[in-house]
């Protein structure tokens, strides 16, 4: 039996949304107040789904502790609190929650070996949501 | 006329712990930490249970929420609803009551008994940060 676990993690930290490439006066008509030189922040909302067989044993999916240390490990200790922009990932990209959804599925599809990674779903604000899937 | 989705959510409140007779104690404790606890603890879950199909051209209608709601109530509410799984639902006697299962056992429970619409999906939610899809697949 296949089934499809999703957990939520949360992460605050701010970012600029700015391009080096485009002039002030573009950088402001694309970006509006994201563009803000002194950054702004969010609560971000971060949903790992993996799927995999049920464990006729465990009847699990994957061991949601070894989730759980994963996730901590690569994503939240390395997210949370931070500013963004001053990432590597974000030192040529914008740090877009489109941007930090890739960024955050590259690193758990290297880093969860006991599931299959299905997504990453990430909400910025209440209002607004992104996924990536690979 | 395509195929819209409806999804039903409901809540029921149930007490579990994770045991597998397979295991030492020490492998248990291990695997399971505090969920292992044998005087269980436990969970407001919430059921939503998503069907598909035609619009009804008559009634304009998926499926009947009222005849839902029942099959849900009666199929998986009353035998879960302020229980305590692994002792009084059937299933849980020989599987561990995790969400997965929870979500298959809900699956299996509800889909013989849905005659116009089809099943698509039961999610089931242990805490607003972790849930399980189970979309019939083996």
């Amino acid at each position: 039996m296949k089934a499809y676990l999703t957990r939520r993690y949360m992460i605050s930290a701010s970012h600029r949304l700015h391009s080096d490439e485009l002039s002030p006066e573009q950088n402001n008509e694309i970006f509006g107040k994201c563009n803000n030189p002194h950054g702004h922040g969010h609560n971000y909302m971060i949903e790992v789904t993996v799927s995999g067989q049920v464990d006729a044993r465990t009847g699990m999916v994957c061991n949601l502790m070894d989730l759980d240390r994963v996730v901590g490990k690569e994503i939240v200790e390395r997210y949370d609190h931070q500013n963004l922009n001053l990432l590597p990932e974000f030192e040529r990209n914008v740090p877009t929650t489109e941007n930090l959804c890739i960024a955050v599925y590259d690193i758990l599809e290297r880093g969860i070996r006991f599931a299959h990674l299905d997504k990453v779903r990430i909400e910025e604000t209440m209002m607004n949501s992104f996924e990536y899937a690979g | 006329m395509g195929t819209v989705y409806l999804t039903r959510k409901a809540e029921f409140a149930a007490s579990h712990y994770y045991h597998s007779p397979e295991l030492s104690a020490e492998e248990n404790l291990r695997l399971f930490g505090k969920c292992n606890n044998p005087n269980g603890h436990g969970h407001n879950y919430t059921l939503e249970v998503t069907v598909k199909g035609a619009v009804d051209a008559t009634s304009g209608f998926v499926v009947d929420l009222k005849q839902l709601k029942e099959i849900m109530n009666r199929e998986v509410l009353e035998a879960m609803d302020h229980r305590f799984l692994n002792k009084e639902v059937p299933e849980f006697e020989t599987l561990i009551p995790t969400t997965e299962n929870i979500a298959i056992a809900a699956w299996r429970r509800l889909e013989p008994k849905l005659k116009a619409a089809q099943l698509h999906r039961v999610r089931v939610y242990e805490t607003p940060d972790l849930f399980v899809d189970f979309y019939g697949e083996a």
